[in-house]
């Protein structure tokens, strides 16, 4: 499989095409020119016309350039030594450390058996009350961080990967802007978070393809460390770009678009990188939280309408803090009754207070007289978000309940807050 | 014929273009041989001597010129006892089975038996000389607690004579039970298996019968308001995240039919787990056995390969007609309909076929209407009545039912039961929307007073949305009871409480209970001074009746329960 084939005979697009033999779909080749060495991987093949498209853009590639068919898919090293690094959409590295070349594993491989899934049973502490407490997040759960461009979703992701109990973080940055990816690089590192981290970055200015790269690199290795034991969270940023670059690819490639622009195959796209989330019966687990931002902040736009169709519930960012209306993770009933018995309990009626206060804000900003009943609930809005939804509070689950209880008696006679008396007499906090 | 060759010519995506010799059939089976597997295909196409076909697993690896096997077979499932508590992948391959020999990944390529090789105990039903035809029983085996009939393969045409049948006792699924011969002097060997392809809706039955009778779920908006028929269908579009998936749960743990077969067609592989995991720890009211053992999964979910959930729906399909060919009832529960409907749309890309409304094939409305009309109830030749009905969920693109997959489906099925966001966002479940959703079947209850409670509610929310503009001041005091009704009527029986041990499965005659008092509330004509006596006293009554809904008829409570519901709202009857 060494040949050499050194007549391109079309370039469209981010794709090359070549008359070739004994080529198998999925392979890898290496194109080199002027411009250097860039990869490629097999999309097409009609008899003897290959169809390509290369790693590292078209841009300044010749008819005459050499390509060579590799024999295997693209692959990445699978090593302990991939902890503290940052490698690009193609695998390579970004941080000037040597190129890893040991024990390679492919990526995008088959889906877990459904029979052997098991039901989801453990949280992921995040140090984040809004997520513990209100929405808690469960190992083997694919959420979605809903937001819009200007919310600090990376410095929640970033805040995340240095808090969350877990053993690895896997990062796969997808048109991060370069500051962007800075940011998460030194904050990761002045936390000493990076030493349990791998990064698969994709920058804004960096080739198309391997942006949809990313996801599956990412997740490969993440399954990897889950299937030898580890708890892996799998962070990704932004999916909406991901999906973006599959609609240009599509595009180029002459495919029917079916809504918006976008590839008719966009949700088993995203099924199939979602659906890596897996809790293994004797091994670790994969959770996977990944932002998608909502272009307009519209919610049916086929990207996070797809996306609200796979994952297992969303978390929205607005206004910088995770909205306590909207959010929901579905699997928190499979973990929070066993966390402390005034867990669920506690999560309700804080909720149900909390969108009394919205109520009482509304009649606030019209004008209306408030009674003393709507003094104590703007209070009790305050404190809430001043102390539990604010992004930078880290606590532990335990003490954000404490604190709740703490809010609740400071605003509040014990019967105002509908909570029963067992659990009053057992947590209200005495004077 | 059977073993024609061919080999690969081109590759994109999951379509494979591939050169053969002979003569084909479309849609016939052929396997592709890549790297030491054998990957499983669908004729979709032919044109000269290239067959475009569908690949049901991933092709990385797939290279010009592989040697591609043709089965001669159209694409078929083994139908035979046994299948009963069988977790299938959407080709009816056993996903537990395929993990314990392949561990925690799907390994592509691997087929194994869909049948369990196992004994059962037959009991034959014909003597040699009895005349046969397609469809006739010739033995029983207890299957659980159904007597599964071995019967003839459906597509044997014209009579039969039976030349001999093996006695009673234990026999293999796969050993031969009997011989059967025709006049032209063909002989063919009966075990108690036979294949059958899944696009083709099995026929056997004397005549198909009006959908008459209601197929009870337990759910009082559906059983009362907006009833499923034994051998109809019907559909749940609603946009994410308002409880499709957990009603179609509900619905498959508690209708009143002997068989449910749940098709998880590209959904999350979370929720079949849950299915796996509880089914086996709940009983079947009917029958006091395992729920598993009515239970026939199909499982593909959203990350297995694509052109193979399209043969999911086909396969559940064709496994619910062959018990119903036993007489028996059978749910088939798809969800979701427009993951289908969207594996049919990406082959579609691929084939390069003209694009209907949003990429969609052209062809999607028949597929739909044909895979529809595989429900039914029908008169089978001994004179039994079975059927087959079925419920498929819909998501539509942003929620809204304005989109091809949802249009289509409307115009087939006999009962529309839309959710709605609304109604999830205010946690009420299940948020079916009472005001758009409708069916033509007859319900367990009296249509004459349905169609009155009805159409308090439609008036009640007129008033509703009337008051958001006028305010409660300028709305009158008979037009606010109205409203007051009307929500009443929404809180304690069109909402059900799926968690409450009593109130999530509501038998036919407590339904008939609650809404006879409830009807009585709703038409009588209260004493009432103004809008906050009115408010209260619909509260009161309103926990009165919530309270009573929560206990069950058995519990020594539940008379005083009722008793002081009627009390509350008999104490305002104007006389």
């Amino acid at each position: 499989m060494q040949k050499v084939y050194t007549k391109i005979e079309s370039i469209v697009g981010n794709v090359i095409t070549v008359t070739a033999s004994g080529v198998r779909n999925g392979d890898l080749a290496e194109v080199r020119g002027k411009n250097g060495l860039s990869y490629a991987n097999v999309i097409k093949l009609d008899r003897d016309k290959v169809s390509l498209q290369v790693f590292s853009g078209t841009q300044g590639v010749s008819t005459g350039d050499s390509v060579r068919f590799l024999g295997f898919p693209l692959r990445v090293s699978y090593t302990e030594a991939l902890l503290g690094r940052v490698f690009d959409g193609s695998g390579k590295p970004r941080d000037n450390g040597p190129e890893l070349n040991e024990n390679m594993i492919d990526i995008a491989g088959p889906s877990v058996n459904p029979a052997r899934r098991i039901i989801p049973r453990r949280m992921v502490r995040t140090g984040i009350p809004m997520i513990d407490m209100f929405n808690t997040l469960v190992e083997s759960q694919k959420l979605p961080i809903f937001s819009v461009s200007g919310e600090p979703y990376n410095q929640l992701l970033a805040r995340i990967a240095m808090q969350a109990e877990v053993d690895i973080i896997v990062l796969g940055g997808m048109g991060l802007k370069y500051d962007d990816y800075l940011f998460f690089r030194s904050t990761l590192e002045k936390s000493g978070a990076m030493s349990r981290t791998v990064m698969f970055i994709h920058t804004a200015s960096d080739p198309t393809v391997e942006c949809t790269l990313v996801p599956d690199l990412a997740l490969a290795v993440a399954e990897r460390f889950a299937l030898d034991g580890k708890r892996v969270l799998c962070l990704l940023t932004d999916m909406t770009n991901y999906c973006d670059a599959q609609k240009e690819m599509a595009i180029t490639m002459d495919q029917v678009p079916s809504n918006r622009g976008y590839p008719g195959d966009l949700y088993s796209t995203l099924a199939a990188r979602y659906e890596k989330a897996v809790d293994f019966d004797d091994a670790g687990s994969l959770t996977i939280l990944a932002v998608t931002t909502m272009p307009g902040d519209d919610v049916t736009h086929p990207v996070p309408d797809n996306t609200g169709y796979i994952t297992e519930g969303q978390f929205y960012l607005r206004n910088g803090h995770i909205e306590p209306f909207g959010s929901l993770s579905r699997l928190k009933q499979q973990v929070n009754a066993s966390t402390r018995d005034d867990h669920r309990a506690l999560m309700d009626a804080m909720i149900k207070l909390y969108a009394a206060y919205k109520d009482t804000l509304e009649k606030k900003s019209m004008g209306f007289m408030m009674s003393d009943w709507d003094e104590k609930l703007l209070r009790y809005g305050q404190m809430f978000e001043t102390q539990l939804m604010d992004l930078s509070v880290n606590i532990p689950l335990e003490s954000a309940l404490d604190l709740g209880w703490k809010i609740l008696a400071s605003c509040f006679e014990k019967n105002e807050t509908g909570l029963k008396t067992s659990l009053i007499e057992k947590y209200w906090p005495e004077e | 014929m059977a073993n024609n060759k061919g080999h690969v010519v081109s590759v994109n995506g999951n379509m494979v273009s591939v050169e053969f010799q002979g003569n084909i059939t479309k849609n016939e089976v052929a396997y592709i041989l890549t790297g030491g597997t054998r990957l499983k295909s669908e004729v979709i196409r032919i044109n000269g001597n290239v067959a475009s076909m569908q690949v049901y697993e991933m092709t990385g690896g797939v290279g010009v010129g592989d040697e591609v096997e043709f089965t001669g077979e159209l694409l078929s499932v083994e139908l035979g006892p046994g299948l009963l508590t069988q977790i299938y992948d959407g080709l009816q391959n056993p996903l537990p089975e395929l993990a314990s020999q392949c561990g925690y990944f799907l390994q592509r390529g691997v087929y194994l038996n869909s049948i369990p090789d196992r004994d059962w105990d037959f009991t034959p039903a014909v003597s040699p000389g009895d005349t046969v035809q397609a469809g006739d029983t010739i033995g029983t085996v207890p299957e659980g607690v159904f007597t599964h009939r071995i019967m003839v393969p459906f597509d044997l045409a014209g009579d039969w004579k039976v030349e001999s049948v093996v006695s009673a006792g234990m026999h293999n699924v796969h050993s031969e039970i009997a011989v059967i011969s025709n006049e032209a002097g063909e002989k063919k060997s009966l075990t108690m298996t036979f294949q059958w392809p899944v696009k083709k809706a099995i026929k056997c039955y004397e005549e198909r019968l009006m959908p008459d009778e209601p197929m009870v779920t337990k759910i009082r908006i559906i059983d009362t308001f907006l009833p499923v028929a034994k051998g109809g269908t019907y559909c749940t579009p609603g946009p994410f995240g308002a409880g499709k998936t957990v009603l179609q749960h509900l619905t498959s743990r508690n209708a009143d039919v002997d068989i449910v077969i749940i098709a998880a067609c590209g959904e999350r592989a979370g929720e079949v787990v849950e299915i796996l995991k509880e089914f086996p720890e709940l009983t079947d009211p009917k029958t006091g056995r395992s729920l598993m053992e009515r239970t026939i999964i199909i499982c593909n979910t959203s990350s297995m390969p694509v052109a193979a959930r399209e043969a999911s729906v086909y396969t559940a399909a064709t496994l619910a007609e062959y018990y119903r060919n036993m007489g028996l009832d059978v749910l088939l529960l798809a969800d979701s309909t427009s993951r289908w409907a969207q594996a049919m749309r990406e082959m579609s890309g691929r084939l390069e076929e003209i694009p209907g409304e949003e990429a969609f094939p052209a062809y999607l409305e028949s597929r739909i209407a044909e895979f529809y009309e595989r429900a039914g109830k029908v008169r089978l030749k001994d004179g039994t009545v079975a059927s087959v009905t079925i419920g498929g969920t819909v998501s539509p693109a942003g929620g809204n039912f304005e989109e091809p997959v949802t249009q289509a489906t409307l115009k087939v099925v006999g009962a529309f039961h839309g959710l709605s966001k609304d109604r999830s966002d205010a946690r009420k479940y299940p948020a079916i929307d009472p005001l758009d959703s409708w069916s033509k079947y007859r319900g367990i209850i009296d249509p004459e007073k349905v169609g009155k409670a009805y159409g308090i509610l439609v008036r009640g929310n007129e008033i509703n949305q009337m008051m958001k503009v006028v305010g409660e001041e300028g709305t009158s005091l008979e037009d606010y009871i109205i409203y007051q009704k009307g929500e009443l009527l929404d809180a304690v029986y069109l909402q059900q409480n799926s968690f409450d041990p009593v109130d999530f499965a509501v038998v036919p005659q407590r339904q008939q209970l609650s809404f006879d008092i409830l009807y009585d509330i709703l038409t009588s004509e209260y004493e009432l001074g103004d809008k906050s006596e009115v408010r209260s006293f619909f509260n009161e009554i309103r926990q009165a009746f919530l309270d009573w809904n929560g206990l069950a008829l058995d519990d020594e409570n539940c008379r005083k329960a009722e008793e002081k519901l009627v009390s509350v709202y008999k104490s305002k009857v104007r006389a």
